[in-house]
């Protein structure tokens, strides 16, 4: 499934984004605050209202499936919401990723995507068997180098050679056999995985918070357009958001009133993870 | 036909090393080799084989897992099987969940009727024998609510299955009411309202908490009707009267204070506040909906609610912690139109968890209460699950230890919401049912669950306690609701008044509503059930949960009804609002009840309660001539950093979701050292940059000695807390949670009013508003130890103080640890000679608190005293040095001292510091170090600051105490430049860190 080719581009400058929600996700409103930040507009569609008029998800560039706890993770983990989503609109989201258009799973939205196998593998209990809140940080290992895009390399992650981001989940392990992953490290298929970087040796926290294989925390599908992935992006679009903010908010040039990037950056309000958002708007825009 | 799928892991299971190490812990005579855990689906259905294995597969990730039906799965070698299932009624989410899933696959609707029953199932192996595998189970169910079946190898070996058999609801044909005859003699008409209504089985049917006094009261009623009660009217003046829900301790007269406690003190402050503020009065609806609302900018309100659910949790641990903070949800859903729920908080006093004592309920000693243990695991995870489903961040909290909370523990959850002042025109926080409106219902079903609720938290938990008074939350029926009303429907102006259906059910929440136009008129068959077969009394007062009211207009019924029918959320009518002035129920067109308005709301006869002059326990003053010579100081901090009381708990925090919303700012875990945080701040608008600051305080180890200063000290310290974190004084609210005990014993009233008056004196003296509260007046425990012998535990009395603030500016806020090395270290405020009931007088020995004190000579001095005048002034300078971004880090001293509050920042930073108290020559080292004045703050400040700061603050008392090193290392000398405290951020941090470590 992958390996369709990416079909022809159009040029969109405020590209719709259709963001998932009913029965228990709970991210929708900051994920589409995110995408509007980043120039979209996006809009929160009930599943239900979606099942009622399939043909809606013609007139979106964009979809999310957003995170949260659809169904309280009764029968695991974005399994009861997949099936809902294969038993009505199975075809119209294949439609849908046919076209030339992005999607991503954040956390339970990662979950539902595997569950539908619109991604590969499987995400089960982490290896402490319990809900973890904290941050990560994140290598991106198909990243070219000197930051440049090179072919193929996926819309999401334009420009970022490493991120630091928010986790909030019970079920993030992910699983992949070893085959399939060389498979997908040779396809570039490996989104993000974790590592030990600025808030791991801030707060000495292990860079692997959950067993996941080979670290990984995000993958991608359909020739870098559909990203899924545990850590939280939305979570990461303030400033104040980041652990390290208390400490950065201090510039010790600010004497000289020079501005160093993290000061713009608190100015402007933004935290690193809207970058992502902003490449998914900036795609349909050049 | 009934049909039982199993569902394995394919790979290795995380859950089955915790089991496998925590079984290994119990003392077995065998030793666990080997669990693997199943997950079990009964279905009680038509199914046709092909039907069966497509259910199957829906049910079951081909990568993680594999499934066999009606055979155990291939390849796991077991001895015994532990099942445990939920007791037949009890809310299976599961089950819910795989029945949607179901229904959706294979087309169904209404009329194909079928069932799903989960369980979970241990395969066992080791070489454990069936003692020991009762001795496991044990540890995994509560026989209040679950079953626990148990096999060996040998008993299933041919079938290779588990019996089929389902816990289905089955309730015997009733009489549907019954008259209650009130004309019987006052030992009967006492009998009937301890122990409740004679069923028709010949047993009682639980709690009516009435006493005498209101008993004779509705025999006048009724007697002028000229006829007897039935059981539901009975059981509903019960419900409406109980002290859960009219709380007349607060409310009627006691001594002199004729108006009543709360109305005196609480209400009575809040309102002199309010007249003070005049236009800078940022209250907007306090005391008369589910929470408090106060202004949080031009175009939105923020609203505060803090909840017990201490009796419920004592029963079942995460039953009762779930129900609690879903149902306070409700409160934030249920003020004004419906406001959005945007952050929880949680407050939790248990008993030591490394208490092993029993406790039993009965002198046969045959109900045995649940370890603090179990009740602790229980009640983290109950509020784990409820708000990180409902995808509301869980922002704040805190726990306490003490052994007077092993008979009762004390369960605080509350919850922030936010809603627009105005709302299609109207403002948002009033609300009023019209006459013809429809009464209706939405969310989840009623069954026996949480009936007598309300009227057993209003008394001693013993033997009686009644095991339908527990119930399971559903935290998505909930969500959908949720989002249903106030994302929805509340725009669409589709309802004219909701409230939240939380004690005594629709039989509260109707009679409330009724308040609104006068009246109500129901049809209590409409309701609908879980499982049929329920009384109408039960239908009436069940506390099922995940449940609202709302008052529809006629016109707008269809619109509602088919948005929540789109949105997977049941919508009833269950009757219409009138104006008669009486609250009627019909069953099948059969009046049923008929009590007037009046008399359902204000019939309550009331009490004059009478207090005692108080005598104050002591706490023996600390004894110096022994400490000064004895004391190393240094390894005193380090155990009381590591104390249980004074320690880090991010084995709580870290399991719950603070940051969804996207709103955190100062989060609850803060820093390089992760330390918790005393007071949080998050952006509720996320197009605003303004924020909201919550803090929390609680002394309860002073109360015994001075009720009065245990709660100055409670408004004094969350109010700091919150100033430290960048609140503003002037845009602050209070909320008051008062837990006490054995309410009726004179002296305990005694204590109450004293606290009661602090509350006025402080909250006005600082011009903070009360702006809502409740209280949990018998947090008493009466059973018997594992001899037999009487054991009565009260809990101390405990008032939590939470405040609600509005920071202007995000990025000012001020987090407690250290930042950078270089930068000076202050301590604002005075510090005086004040050890009563603190930590250090705890740890340094033999001086402890009485489980039940008896009082002493002495003085009570040593309680901190709060000084309202210098206390205002120094939190004024903070604020502006913060306003004006002076300062780098803010942290509160409070339980603990002084010492305890720089080793919290130090660990926060992992930077050292380089400390000195050359300016503190007339005080003890000890009195500096650990004494708990109340009023303090530590700053930092960076040397291009320091100037500016101190000129500032040249009108308070402002201590320089040393500097903020990077070497690691944290000595403090005395007045006299020796050496008193003498280790490292590091070892300070293993302390810090070690309780919540082991609790992992």
């Amino acid at each position: 499934m992958s390996s369709k080719k990416t079909p022809k581009k159009i040029k969109i400058n405020k590209p719709k984004v259709m963001i998932l929600s009913g029965y228990g996700l709970n991210c929708e409103e900051e994920t589409k605050f995110a995408f509007e930040r980043a120039g979209g507009i996006g809009e929160i569609v009930h599943i239900n209202d979606l099942i009622a008029k399939p043909k809606m998800l013609g007139e979106f560039q964009i979809l999310a499936f957003p995170g949260g706890f659809s169904y309280g993770d009764d029968t695991g983990s974005g399994k009861a919401y997949a099936n809902k989503l294969k038993n009505h609109l199975g075809k119209e989201i294949n439609e849908f990723l046919s076209r030339d258009t992005l999607a991503i799973g954040i956390c339970n939205g990662f979950q539902i995507m595997t569950n539908l196998g619109i991604l590969p593998g499987a995400l089960t209990h982490n290896k402490n068997a319990q809900y973890i809140d904290r941050w990560v940080d994140l290598a991106i290992p198909s990243s070219p180098a000197k930051g440049r895009v090179g072919r193929g390399f996926s819309p999401w992650l334009v420009g970022i050679k490493k991120i630091s981001l928010p986790i909030a989940h019970g079920e993030g392990r992910y699983l992949i056999d070893s085959k399939k992953y060389k498979e997908m490290l040779k396809k570039k298929e490996i989104a993000f995985t974790y590592t030990k970087g600025d808030i791991c040796k801030f707060q000495n926290l292990e860079a692997n918070p959950n067993g996941a294989n080979y670290d990984i925390a995000g993958i991608l599908g359909y020739n870098g357009r559909v990203l899924g992935m545990m850590p939280h992006p939305e979570r990461a679009q303030f400033f104040h958001h980041s652990p390290l903010w208390q400490l950065k908010k201090k510039d010790p040039f600010d004497r000289f009133d020079k501005l160093t990037a993290s000061k713009q950056r608190a100015r402007k309000d933004e935290g690193e993870g809207l970058i992502l958002f902003k490449n998914a708007i900036n795609y349909f825009r050049k | 036909m009934i049909s039982r799928l199993y569902v394995t892991q394919k790979g290795e299971d995380s859950r089955n090393r915790l089991f496998l190490k925590s079984w290994n812990t119990l003392g077995l005579k065998g030793k666990v080799s080997k669990v693997f855990l199943v997950d079990s689906y009964l279905f009680d259905s038509s199914f046709s084989q092909p039907e069966l294995i497509k259910t199957a597969e829906a049910l079951t990730n081909p990568i993680l897992e594999k499934f066999s039906i009606d055979k155990l799965p291939d390849g796991l070698k077991f001895s015994y099987i532990i099942e445990i299932g939920f007791l037949p009624g009890v809310t299976d989410n599961i089950a819910h969940t795989a029945h949607e899933t179901i229904s959706d696959l294979l087309h169904l609707n209404e009329e194909n009727k079928f069932e799903v029953y989960t369980s979970k199932v241990f395969l066992i192996s080791g070489t454990v024998k069936l003692d020991d595998v009762k001795k496991i189970a044990g540890t995994l169910y509560n026989p209040l609510i679950e079953r626990a079946n148990i096999f060996s190898l040998k008993e299933i070996k041919s079938q290779n299955n588990l019996p089929l058999q389902i816990p289905k609801v089955v309730l015997l044909d009733k009489k549907p009411v019954i008259c209650v005859s009130l004309s019987v003699p006052d030992s009967e008409l006492t009998k009937i309202g301890k122990d409740g209504i004679l069923g028709e089985d010949g047993i009682c049917r639980g709690p009516l908490a009435l006493d005498l006094e209101s008993m004779k009261a509705i025999q006048a009623y009724f007697n002028k009707l000229g006829r007897d009660p039935r059981d539901i009217e009975l059981e509903a003046l019960a419900q409406t009267w109980s002290e859960h829900c009219k709380h007349t301790i607060f409310a009627g007269p006691i001594d002199d204070i004729k108006d009543g406690l709360y109305k005196t003190y609480i209400k009575g402050a809040t309102n002199k506040i309010r007249a003070q503020k005049g236009n800078s009065d940022f209250c907007v609806s306090v005391f008369s909906d589910n929470s408090g609302g106060i202004i949080f900018d031009d175009d939105y309100l923020v609203t505060h609610k803090v909840e017990t659910h201490n009796s419920p949790s004592a029963l079942d641990p995460f039953g009762g912690a779930i129900t609690g903070i879903v149902g306070v949800n409700r409160d934030t859903i249920g003020f004004g139109l419906g406001a959005k729920p945007v952050a929880n908080l949680y407050g939790f006093c248990f008993g030591n968890p490394e208490d092993n004592r029993a406790l039993y309920k009965d002198k046969n000693l045959t109900h045995k209460m649940l370890s603090p243990k179990r009740i602790m695991a229980g009640v983290i995870k109950g509020v784990n699950v409820g708000g990180n489903c409902s995808g509301i961040p869980t922002v704040s909290g805190f726990v306490k230890y003490d052994d007077r909370f092993r008979g009762k523990p004390l369960v605080f959850v509350g919850t922030v919401g936010i809603i627009p002042k105005k709302i299609n025109g109207k403002l948002s926080h009033e609300k009023q049912a019209q006459l013809g409106d429809y009464i209706v219902v939405v969310g989840g079903r009623v069954g026996a669950d949480g009936i007598h609720g309300a009227t057993f938290s209003s008394v001693v938990m013993d033997s009686t306690s009644p095991a339908t008074a527990v119930q399971i939350g559903d935290p998505i029926t909930q969500k959908k609701l949720s989002d249903a009303i106030v994302k929805e429907a509340r725009k669409m102006d589709l309802y004219n008044s909701l409230t939240d259906n939380g004690a005594g059910g629709i039989s509260c929440s109707i009679a409330e509503m009724a308040k609104e136009c006068g009246g109500a008129k129901v049809m209590l068959e409409k309701v609908p059930l879980k499982y049929p077969g329920l009384s109408p009394w039960q239908i009436w007062i069940s506390e099922s949960q995940e449940r609202m009211t709302l008052a529809i207009p006629k016109k707008k019924w269809e619109v509602f009804k088919k948005l929540m029918e789109s949105r997977g959320v049941e919508a009833t009518i269950v009757g219409e609002f009138t104006d008669s002035g009486k609250c009627i129920v019909d069953f099948n067109g059969k009046e049923i009840m008929n009590i007037s308005m009046d008399f359902l709301h204000d019939g309550l006869p009331q009490k004059h309660l009478k207090s005692s002059t108080l005598e104050i326990l002591t706490n023996p003053p600390l004894n110096k001539s022994k400490a000064k010579g004895e004391i190393n100081f240094t390894k005193t901090l380090e155990k009381m950093l590591a104390d249980k009381n004074l320690s880090g708990f991010s084995f709580i925090s870290n399991q719950y979701d603070y940051e969804v919303q996207a709103g955190s700012v100062l989060k609850p875990i803060s820093g390089r050292g992760r330390i918790n945080t005393d007071a949080q701040v998050f952006r509720p608008v996320l197009s605003s940059k303004k924020g909201v600051a919550l803090s929390f305080a609680l002394y309860p180890s002073y109360s015994e000695l001075s009720p009065y200063d245990m709660a100055g000290c409670a408004i004094d310290t969350a109010i700091r807390n919150a100033i430290c974190a960048g609140a503003k004084l002037s845009h602050l609210a209070i909320l008051d949670n008062f837990c006490w005990c054995s309410s009726y014993e004179k002296e305990r009233l005694a204590q109450l009013i004293k606290s009661l008056q602090a509350c006025y004196d402080y909250s006005v003296g600082f011009g903070t508003p009360f702006i809502s509260g409740k209280d949990s007046m018998f947090n008493d425990f009466k059973g018997y130890d594992a001899k037999g012998n009487p054991v009565a535990i009260s809990i101390p009395p405990t008032l939590l103080i939470s405040a609600i603030g509005v920071v202007p500016d995000i990025y000012k806020t001020v987090s407690p640890e250290f930042k950078n090395f270089g930068d000076i270290i202050y301590l604002l405020g005075e510090t005086l000679d004040e050890f009563g009931g603190s930590e250090f007088s705890k740890i340094i020995g033999d001086i402890h608190l009485p489980l039940k004190g008896t009082p002493q000579e002495g003085n009570n001095s040593s309680v901190p005293k709060v000084n309202l005048e210098k206390n205002l002034k120094t939190y004024g300078i903070v604020e502006q040095a913060i306003s004006n971004e002076l300062i780098s880090s803010a942290i509160s001293v409070g339980s603990g001292g002084l010492a305890i509050a720089l080793s919290k920042a130090s660990v926060g930073g992992m930077l050292g510091c380089n400390l000195s108290l050359r300016g503190f020559a007339s005080q003890s080292t000890e009195t500096i170090l650990f004494s708990e004045s109340q009023g303090r703050i530590v700053v930092t400040v960076a040397k291009e600051n320091v100037k500016k700061f101190e000129k500032l603050a040249k009108e308070i008392v402002c201590n320089k105490l040393g500097v903020v090193t990077k070497d690691g290392k944290f000595t403090i000398t005395d007045a006299k430049n020796k050496k008193v405290v003498d280790t490292t951020v590091k070892k300070l941090s293993v302390a810090y860190h070690s309780f919540s470590n082991k609790m992992k």
